[in-house]
């Protein structure tokens, strides 16, 4: 039952339909859940599949690109393309799941918009994409190192910016923290969190 | 402003020189940090390479280690100039994931205060325009306006641009019926005689005509394939609006009409936004005509604090007092994607959540993205002089292009 009052569009029965019969095979999962269909696709068909869904269930925007890092799956990565139906006032989402070295085709021939969007997956999580011309850093510093967004990168970052007196310019040197970055747990261990109690580690490898 | 004479491969014995300039990072028409690397032939565009990323902050990544109510008030420093149109998307995020009702007065407030921000954030944006064409006085009139409308914020919330008074559940206080009765004066007096005056100075004015019509037009196919969105599409003449189509809180329950452009030029896309301003002042008055009495915020104390004055003599209150405001509350694992239709365009939110109390993952859709790459074909073949009406008229602000 429907309570919130977040954007309501076309109902998801009829798109879904659809979908499943304009990819076919292509299709590996379709998942309607809070309210949204999430398409999930090989990395290999994303152009087959993209093509038909703009072409023939008419998703005529690509709004967004979204990167997604699950350190524990394999593979790794996950790029989610939110699309939108101005004739069907419809929205989806079309699910990828890939690596660090496994590129992603690039759907800048489909929509041009992609060209940014999949400069700033790349720049923040180091997802390539094969055929899109431009893939530069977008958001980070020129000559940046690394791929911010990632789970594994620290909050605080490798470096820091300073003016040097010596120098005469701005230069970046590694990051010293006053005081160590406080990350508190707040799950409640009522409320089932996995806590791996002091003594249950001890004398494990690290 | 540096310049490189480049030698470009031309035909027959001629050798033109294209130069490349650099616009920007510091530039008074850029409306904040934007490098524009532009390719000239004499003064005429060839190819021009917007460099942005200069204001980054790393929002998304901050929000991760920050639990849903404390991500919050990061979604007014993305657009400054709207504070209260970015913190809606995420609100709304959040109470899809946890499909949580807001009373109908929160709800009424949420959309009000989100048009006032409209006339807030279009009041600079028309008057930094039509400054960076060549006039002055209708931008100092319409930053009195502006004023009056931080007021307004100010006084609902107790701050004047970083408000963060929407809450997951509704608002974060009541208003008071004075605030409310002020509001209804300035709609029905002081905005439309001020801004007509202030329009009126531009809209007819013949150098304000040539510095806008006819450049940079876009057509219906372009503007789909290039991903535009709010006044961008509209003026280039397709009638699509997320509150009309998508319809959020109450904006069901309003009557507003949608302009459109003709042409899809940059004239069109002002005239959009002055069009919507009038629209923006007819939501406001219905809001205020139909908002009824009643609590402002969800009453599931799961997930929306107590007020304060409970917490001091009932003890279940000072127990959810205590749990929000330390762990926060946990949202069922899942994920949306939820847009809305900010001043700028449709600024979205891809929420993941893992079931815990912070956000696995916030990926924020800018407006500002989608429109700044179209400057290179939109530019192209224009003056150099051009490039600062079409960025006028896309309304760019880089906290939100950023992040």
């Amino acid at each position: 039952m429907t309570q919130h009052s977040a954007p309501k569009f076309a109902d998801n029965a009829a798109p879904a339909e659809a979908i499943r019969a304009a990819l076919g095979t292509v299709l590996v999962d379709l998942v309607d859940s809070h309210g949204e269909i999430a398409v999930h696709v090989a990395g290999q068909d994303l152009l087959t599949a993209m093509n038909a869904l703009r072409e023939v269930c008419e998703y005529q925007q690509l709004m967004e690109i979204a990167g997604v890092d699950w350190p524990d799956r394999d593979p790794r990565f996950e790029v989610v393309y939110c699309l939108l139906s101005v004739t069907k006032n419809h929205r989806i989402r079309v699910h990828v799941a890939t690596n660090e070295d496994q590129p992603v085709p690039s759907v800048t021939g489909i929509w041009p918009v992609a060209g940014w969007l999949e400069r700033e997956v790349f720049d923040m999580y180091g997802v390539l994409f094969e055929g899109n011309t431009d893939l530069r850093r977008i958001l980070t510093d020129y000559g940046f190192q690394g791929h911010p967004q990632r789970k594994d990168f620290p909050l605080s970052g490798h470096v820091e910016l300073r003016y040097s007196e010596e120098h005469k310019r701005v230069m970046y040197q590694p990051v010293t923290l006053t005081q160590d970055f406080r990350n508190f747990d707040f799950m409640s261990p009522w409320e089932g969190a996995d806590y791996v109690l002091p003594e249950a580690d001890k004398g494990e490898a690290k | 402003m540096s310049m490189t004479p480049e030698l470009s491969p031309t035909t027959g014995d001629e050798t033109i020189q294209n130069y490349t300039i650099n616009f920007g990072p510091q530039h008074p028409a850029a409306h904040g940090v934007l490098r524009l690397v532009m390719e000239l032939d004499g003064e005429i565009v060839e190819r021009l390479d917007p460099h942005v990323g200069l204001l980054h902050r790393g929002t998304e990544k901050l929000i991760e280690y920050k639990t849903y109510a404390q991500a919050l008030p990061y979604f007014d420093r993305l657009d400054y100039c709207s504070p209260l149109g970015m913190e809606y998307s995420y609100v709304l995020a959040c109470e899809k994931l946890l499909n949580l009702e807001v009373p109908l007065r929160g709800q009424y407030l949420r959309v009000m205060f989100a048009e006032l921000t409209r006339i807030c954030n279009h009041m600079l944006n028309l008057g930094s325009h039509v400054m960076d064409v060549g006039a002055m006085t209708p931008n100092l009139w319409m930053f009195e306006l502006r004023e009056d409308c931080l007021n307004f914020f100010e006084r609902a919330s107790g701050a004047r641009m970083h408000s963060a008074w929407f809450r997951v559940g509704g608002v974060h206080q009541d208003v008071p019926l004075k605030l409310l009765t002020d509001i209804g004066d300035w709609v029905d007096g002081r905005l439309p005689e001020l801004f007509a005056d202030a329009i009126s100075l531009v809209a007819d004015n013949r150098i304000f005509k040539q510095r806008n019509v006819d450049i940079a037009i876009v057509s219906k196919e372009d503007a789909l394939k290039w991903g535009f969105s709010g006044p961008m599409i509209r003026a280039a003449g397709i009638p699509w609006d997320i509150r009309k189509s998508q319809p959020y809180d109450v904006y069901d329950r309003v009557d507003f009409d949608i302009p459109v452009g003709t042409k899809g030029d940059c004239y069109d896309r002002f005239m959009v936004r002055v069009a919507e301003v009038y629209q923006s002042a007819r939501i406001i008055k219905q809001c205020l005509r139909d908002m009824p009495e009643g609590p402002v915020a969800s009453e599931d104390r799961k997930v929306v604090p107590p007020k304060r004055a409970a917490m001091k003599t009932d003890m279940e209150a000072l127990i959810h007092h205590f749990k929000l405001y330390t762990e926060g509350f946990h949202v069922p694992a899942g994920s949306v994607y939820v847009a809305t239709e900010s001043p700028k365009g449709e600024f979205g939110v891809y929420l993941v959540s893992d079931g815990t109390n912070k956000p696995y993952r916030c990926k924020i859709r800018p407006t500002a993205f989608s429109h700044l790459q179209a400057m290179d074909f939109m530019s192209r073949g224009h003056m150099l002089a051009d490039t600062t009406a079409i960025l006028g008229a896309m309304d760019i602000v880089f906290g939100e292009c950023d992040r």
